[in-house]
Protein backbone atom coordinates (compact mmCIF):
# COMPACT_ATOMS: atom_id res chain seq x y z
CA UNK A 1 0.00 0.00 0.00
CA UNK A 2 1.06 3.48 -0.79
CA UNK A 3 2.86 5.13 2.44
CA UNK A 4 1.08 7.83 2.04
CA UNK A 5 -2.11 6.59 1.97
CA UNK A 6 -1.10 4.06 4.99
CA UNK A 7 -0.38 6.64 6.76
CA UNK A 8 -3.71 8.67 6.60
CA UNK A 9 -5.82 5.33 6.71
CA UNK A 10 -3.54 4.52 10.19
CA UNK A 11 -4.43 8.08 11.71
CA UNK A 12 -7.94 7.19 11.59
CA UNK A 13 -8.48 3.46 12.57
CA UNK A 14 -6.52 5.05 15.52
CA UNK A 15 -9.02 7.13 16.33
CA UNK A 16 -11.67 5.02 15.31
CA UNK A 17 -10.55 2.46 18.31
CA UNK A 18 -11.01 5.29 20.90
CA UNK A 19 -13.98 6.91 19.35
CA UNK A 20 -16.81 4.98 21.84
CA UNK A 21 -14.31 4.86 25.20
CA UNK A 22 -10.81 5.63 25.62
CA UNK A 23 -8.68 3.10 25.23
CA UNK A 24 -4.96 2.36 26.02
CA UNK A 25 -1.76 1.76 24.07
CA UNK A 26 -1.79 -2.21 23.74
CA UNK A 27 -5.29 -2.28 23.35
CA UNK A 28 -5.38 -0.10 20.47
CA UNK A 29 -3.28 -2.46 18.63
CA UNK A 30 -5.11 -5.61 19.29
CA UNK A 31 -8.37 -3.83 18.21
CA UNK A 32 -6.96 -2.51 15.05
CA UNK A 33 -5.32 -5.96 14.27
CA UNK A 34 -8.13 -8.02 12.46
CA UNK A 35 -7.54 -5.15 10.28
CA UNK A 36 -4.48 -3.35 9.91
CA UNK A 37 -1.11 -4.57 11.47
CA UNK A 38 0.08 -1.49 13.69
CA UNK A 39 4.16 -1.59 15.38
CA UNK A 40 4.50 -0.38 19.12
CA UNK A 41 6.86 2.46 17.04
CA UNK A 42 4.30 3.44 14.92
CA UNK A 43 1.50 3.94 17.02
CA UNK A 44 3.85 5.91 19.37
CA UNK A 45 3.98 8.42 16.69
CA UNK A 46 0.89 8.48 14.94
CA UNK A 47 -0.60 9.30 19.15
CA UNK A 48 2.37 12.16 19.03
CA UNK A 49 1.07 13.28 16.02
CA UNK A 50 -3.00 13.40 16.43
CA UNK A 51 -2.64 14.64 20.06
CA UNK A 52 -0.16 17.45 18.71
CA UNK A 53 -3.13 17.90 16.44
CA UNK A 54 -5.40 18.21 19.30
CA UNK A 55 -7.07 14.80 17.67
CA UNK A 56 -6.73 13.73 21.05
CA UNK A 57 -6.27 14.02 24.42
CA UNK A 58 -3.58 11.69 27.29
CA UNK A 59 -4.36 11.46 30.88
CA UNK A 60 -2.14 9.17 33.25
CA UNK A 61 -4.15 6.34 35.63
CA UNK A 62 -3.27 3.98 38.15
CA UNK A 63 -3.88 0.64 36.58
CA UNK A 64 -2.93 -2.26 39.15
CA UNK A 65 -0.19 -0.52 40.89
CA UNK A 66 1.35 0.73 38.00
CA UNK A 67 0.66 4.20 35.49
CA UNK A 68 -1.38 3.19 31.97
CA UNK A 69 -1.92 5.96 29.48
CA UNK A 70 -5.60 6.18 28.31
CA UNK A 71 -6.94 8.25 24.97
CA UNK A 72 -9.27 10.08 24.58
CA UNK A 73 -10.63 11.46 21.47
CA UNK A 74 -11.84 15.24 21.54
CA UNK A 75 -14.39 16.73 18.82
CA UNK A 76 -11.37 17.71 16.19
CA UNK A 77 -11.02 14.20 16.10
CA UNK A 78 -14.43 12.80 15.85
CA UNK A 79 -14.59 15.50 13.11
CA UNK A 80 -11.65 14.00 11.33
CA UNK A 81 -13.13 10.42 11.13
CA UNK A 82 -16.28 12.26 10.32
CA UNK A 83 -14.62 14.13 7.07
CA UNK A 84 -12.54 10.60 5.89
CA UNK A 85 -15.97 9.00 5.91
CA UNK A 86 -17.43 11.68 3.47
CA UNK A 87 -13.80 11.44 1.67
CA UNK A 88 -14.09 7.98 1.25
CA UNK A 89 -17.71 7.52 0.32
CA UNK A 90 -16.57 9.39 -2.85
CA UNK A 91 -13.62 7.05 -3.27
CA UNK A 92 -15.76 4.22 -3.17
CA UNK A 93 -18.31 5.54 -5.29
CA UNK A 94 -15.09 5.93 -7.84
CA UNK A 95 -13.96 2.53 -7.08
CA UNK A 96 -17.38 0.62 -8.38
CA UNK A 97 -16.70 2.87 -11.20
CA UNK A 98 -13.33 1.35 -11.97
CA UNK A 99 -14.13 -2.04 -11.39
CA UNK A 100 -17.20 -2.21 -13.41
CA UNK A 101 -14.74 -1.38 -16.15
CA UNK A 102 -12.75 -3.96 -15.52
CA UNK A 103 -15.60 -6.39 -15.57
CA UNK A 104 -17.02 -5.29 -18.94
CA UNK A 105 -13.50 -5.75 -20.68
CA UNK B 1 16.08 -10.64 27.21
CA UNK B 2 13.77 -8.93 30.05
CA UNK B 3 11.73 -6.50 30.05
CA UNK B 4 14.41 -4.06 31.91
CA UNK B 5 17.23 -5.25 29.49
CA UNK B 6 14.84 -4.13 26.69
CA UNK B 7 14.42 -0.66 27.91
CA UNK B 8 17.77 -0.09 29.22
CA UNK B 9 19.19 -1.13 25.44
CA UNK B 10 16.55 1.30 23.84
CA UNK B 11 17.70 4.04 26.54
CA UNK B 12 21.12 3.21 25.39
CA UNK B 13 20.65 3.17 21.92
CA UNK B 14 18.45 6.73 21.68
CA UNK B 15 20.54 8.72 24.25
CA UNK B 16 21.78 11.07 21.54
CA UNK B 17 17.47 12.04 21.29
CA UNK B 18 16.20 14.83 23.26
CA UNK B 19 15.48 13.34 26.67
CA UNK B 20 11.58 13.81 26.89
CA UNK B 21 11.20 11.90 23.45
CA UNK B 22 12.86 8.85 25.33
CA UNK B 23 11.27 9.29 28.69
CA UNK B 24 7.99 9.20 26.84
CA UNK B 25 9.26 5.85 24.51
CA UNK B 26 10.72 3.91 27.47
CA UNK B 27 7.22 4.80 29.61
CA UNK B 28 5.23 3.62 26.25
CA UNK B 29 7.59 0.26 25.93
CA UNK B 30 7.45 -0.39 29.21
CA UNK B 31 3.70 -0.18 29.41
CA UNK B 32 3.31 -2.45 26.55
CA UNK B 33 5.67 -5.44 27.91
CA UNK B 34 3.40 -4.68 31.09
CA UNK B 35 0.38 -5.28 29.51
CA UNK B 36 1.26 -8.24 27.59
CA UNK B 37 2.43 -9.66 30.97
CA UNK B 38 -0.64 -8.85 32.73
CA UNK B 39 -2.73 -10.85 29.56
CA UNK B 40 -0.11 -13.67 30.59
CA UNK B 41 2.57 -13.84 28.74
CA UNK B 42 5.82 -14.03 30.32
CA UNK B 43 8.20 -11.25 30.59
CA UNK B 44 10.93 -12.81 27.82
CA UNK B 45 7.54 -13.47 25.47
CA UNK B 46 5.95 -10.19 25.73
CA UNK B 47 9.49 -8.36 24.89
CA UNK B 48 10.03 -11.07 21.80
CA UNK B 49 6.51 -10.01 20.76
CA UNK B 50 7.42 -6.26 20.41
CA UNK B 51 10.31 -7.06 18.30
CA UNK B 52 14.23 -6.69 18.50
CA UNK B 53 15.70 -3.39 20.25
CA UNK B 54 18.12 -2.56 16.97
CA UNK B 55 15.48 -2.74 14.83
CA UNK B 56 12.92 -0.26 16.95
CA UNK B 57 16.03 1.85 17.73
CA UNK B 58 17.07 2.13 14.20
CA UNK B 59 13.31 2.97 13.13
CA UNK B 60 12.55 5.62 15.96
CA UNK B 61 16.11 7.38 14.48
CA UNK B 62 15.37 7.02 10.58
CA UNK B 63 11.81 9.48 11.52
CA UNK B 64 13.19 11.76 13.89
CA UNK B 65 14.24 15.01 11.34
CA UNK B 66 18.14 15.35 11.70
CA UNK B 67 17.46 19.51 12.37
CA UNK B 68 15.84 17.90 15.97
CA UNK B 69 19.00 15.44 16.25
CA UNK B 70 21.33 17.95 15.66
CA UNK B 71 19.39 20.61 17.96
CA UNK B 72 19.58 18.08 20.83
CA UNK B 73 23.30 17.42 19.94
CA UNK B 74 24.58 20.87 20.24
CA UNK B 75 22.33 21.64 23.11
CA UNK B 76 24.91 21.55 26.41
CA UNK B 77 23.97 19.49 28.92
CA UNK B 78 25.32 21.83 31.04
CA UNK B 79 26.22 25.52 31.38
CA UNK B 80 29.49 26.77 29.64
CA UNK B 81 32.65 27.07 31.66
CA UNK B 82 33.91 30.76 31.06
CA UNK B 83 37.07 29.00 29.70
CA UNK B 84 35.55 26.58 27.76
CA UNK B 85 33.64 29.74 25.76
CA UNK B 86 37.06 31.41 25.60
CA UNK B 87 38.52 27.88 23.63
CA UNK B 88 35.69 27.73 21.61
CA UNK B 89 36.14 31.64 20.54
CA UNK B 90 39.99 31.28 20.10
CA UNK B 91 39.30 27.84 18.50
CA UNK B 92 37.16 29.07 15.79
CA UNK B 93 39.45 29.73 13.04
CA UNK B 94 40.84 25.99 13.68
CA UNK B 95 36.94 24.27 14.07
CA UNK B 96 34.80 26.22 11.57
CA UNK B 97 36.95 25.96 8.19
CA UNK B 98 37.04 22.36 9.61
CA UNK B 99 32.92 21.88 10.01
CA UNK B 100 32.67 23.60 6.67
CA UNK B 101 35.17 21.33 4.92
CA UNK B 102 33.11 18.04 6.44
CA UNK B 103 29.98 19.63 5.33
CA UNK B 104 31.33 20.10 1.96
CA UNK B 105 33.00 16.83 0.99
CA UNK B 106 29.51 15.28 1.82
CA UNK B 107 27.78 17.51 -0.01
CA UNK B 108 30.09 17.24 -3.11
CA UNK B 109 29.89 13.60 -2.50
CA UNK B 110 26.13 13.70 -3.45
CA UNK B 111 26.86 16.48 -6.69
CA UNK B 112 29.17 13.50 -8.12
CA UNK B 113 26.72 10.67 -7.08
CA UNK B 114 23.99 13.09 -8.93
CA UNK B 115 26.20 14.37 -11.82
CA UNK B 116 26.85 10.56 -12.62
CA UNK B 117 22.89 9.93 -13.21
CA UNK B 118 22.54 12.86 -14.94
CA UNK B 119 25.33 12.35 -17.29
CA UNK B 120 23.88 8.95 -18.24
CA UNK B 121 20.32 10.37 -18.85
CA UNK B 122 22.71 13.04 -20.90
CA UNK B 123 24.28 10.07 -22.96
CA UNK B 124 20.38 8.30 -23.36
CA UNK B 125 19.25 11.41 -24.72
CA UNK B 126 21.67 12.14 -27.12
CA UNK B 127 21.95 8.49 -28.41
CA UNK B 128 18.18 8.93 -29.18
CA UNK B 129 18.50 12.27 -30.50
CA UNK B 130 20.96 10.06 -33.03
CA UNK B 131 18.38 7.47 -33.99
CA UNK B 132 15.91 9.77 -34.62
CA UNK B 133 18.21 12.22 -37.09
CA UNK B 134 20.02 9.44 -37.94
CA UNK B 135 17.49 7.29 -39.73
CA UNK B 136 15.88 9.68 -41.56
CA UNK B 137 19.14 11.40 -42.69
CA UNK B 138 20.60 8.11 -44.30
CA UNK B 139 17.59 7.45 -45.90
CA UNK B 140 17.74 10.60 -47.28
CA UNK B 141 21.38 10.00 -48.38
CA UNK B 142 20.86 6.35 -49.84
CA UNK B 143 17.64 8.17 -52.00
CA UNK B 144 20.24 10.66 -53.55
CA UNK B 145 22.39 7.14 -54.71
CA UNK B 146 25.49 7.79 -51.83
CA UNK B 147 24.54 3.56 -51.03
CA UNK B 148 27.87 3.43 -49.08
CA UNK B 149 27.80 6.11 -46.78
CA UNK B 150 23.85 5.85 -46.39
CA UNK B 151 23.71 2.49 -45.06
CA UNK B 152 26.76 3.04 -42.75
CA UNK B 153 24.94 6.09 -41.79
CA UNK B 154 21.55 4.12 -41.11
CA UNK B 155 23.62 1.27 -39.47
CA UNK B 156 25.00 3.79 -36.57
CA UNK B 157 21.50 5.28 -36.35
CA UNK B 158 19.89 1.81 -35.91
CA UNK B 159 22.23 0.83 -32.85
CA UNK B 160 22.41 4.11 -31.60
CA UNK B 161 18.49 3.27 -31.18
CA UNK B 162 19.39 -0.38 -29.54
CA UNK B 163 21.64 0.90 -27.07
CA UNK B 164 19.35 3.71 -26.20
CA UNK B 165 16.54 1.46 -24.96
CA UNK B 166 19.49 -1.03 -24.00
CA UNK B 167 20.63 2.35 -21.43
CA UNK B 168 16.90 3.39 -20.39
CA UNK B 169 16.82 0.63 -18.19
CA UNK B 170 20.65 1.57 -16.74
CA UNK B 171 19.44 4.99 -16.41
CA UNK B 172 16.20 4.44 -14.88
CA UNK B 173 18.04 2.18 -12.08
CA UNK B 174 20.73 4.55 -11.48
CA UNK B 175 18.59 7.12 -10.49
CA UNK B 176 16.73 4.55 -8.22
CA UNK B 177 19.90 3.60 -6.75
CA UNK B 178 21.27 7.35 -6.00
CA UNK B 179 18.01 7.83 -4.63
CA UNK B 180 18.16 4.72 -2.27
CA UNK B 181 21.68 6.02 -1.61
CA UNK B 182 20.92 9.35 -0.49
CA UNK B 183 18.29 7.98 1.46
CA UNK B 184 20.76 5.56 3.43
CA UNK B 185 23.79 8.21 3.31
CA UNK B 186 21.19 10.59 5.79
CA UNK B 187 20.01 7.33 7.67
CA UNK B 188 24.00 6.53 8.36
CA UNK B 189 24.73 10.37 9.35
CA UNK B 190 21.93 10.75 12.00
CA UNK B 191 22.74 6.94 13.55
CA UNK B 192 26.12 8.27 13.41
CA UNK B 193 25.65 11.35 15.48
CA UNK B 194 23.37 9.49 17.96
CA UNK B 195 25.29 6.42 18.09
CA UNK B 196 28.42 8.25 19.25
CA UNK B 197 26.33 10.23 22.31
CA UNK B 198 26.15 6.46 23.91
CA UNK B 199 29.21 5.27 23.82
CA UNK B 200 30.71 8.10 26.17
Amino acid sequence: MDVQLKRGLLDVCVLAAIKDEDSYGYRIIKDLKPYIELSESTLYTILKRLEAAGMLTVRSAEHDGRIRKYYRITGEGVRRIEEFKAEWKEVISIYRFVAKEDRDE
Amino acid sequence: MNKKEFLAGLEAGLSGLPREDVEGRLSFYGEMIDDRVEEGASEEEAVADIGPVEEIVAGIVAETPITRIVREKIRPKRGLRPWEIVLLVLGFPVWFPLLLAAAVVVLSLYIVVWALVVSLWAIEISLIACALAGIPAAIVVIARGDALPGIAALGIALFSAGLSILLFFVCVSASRGAARLAKKAACGIKSGIVGKESTK
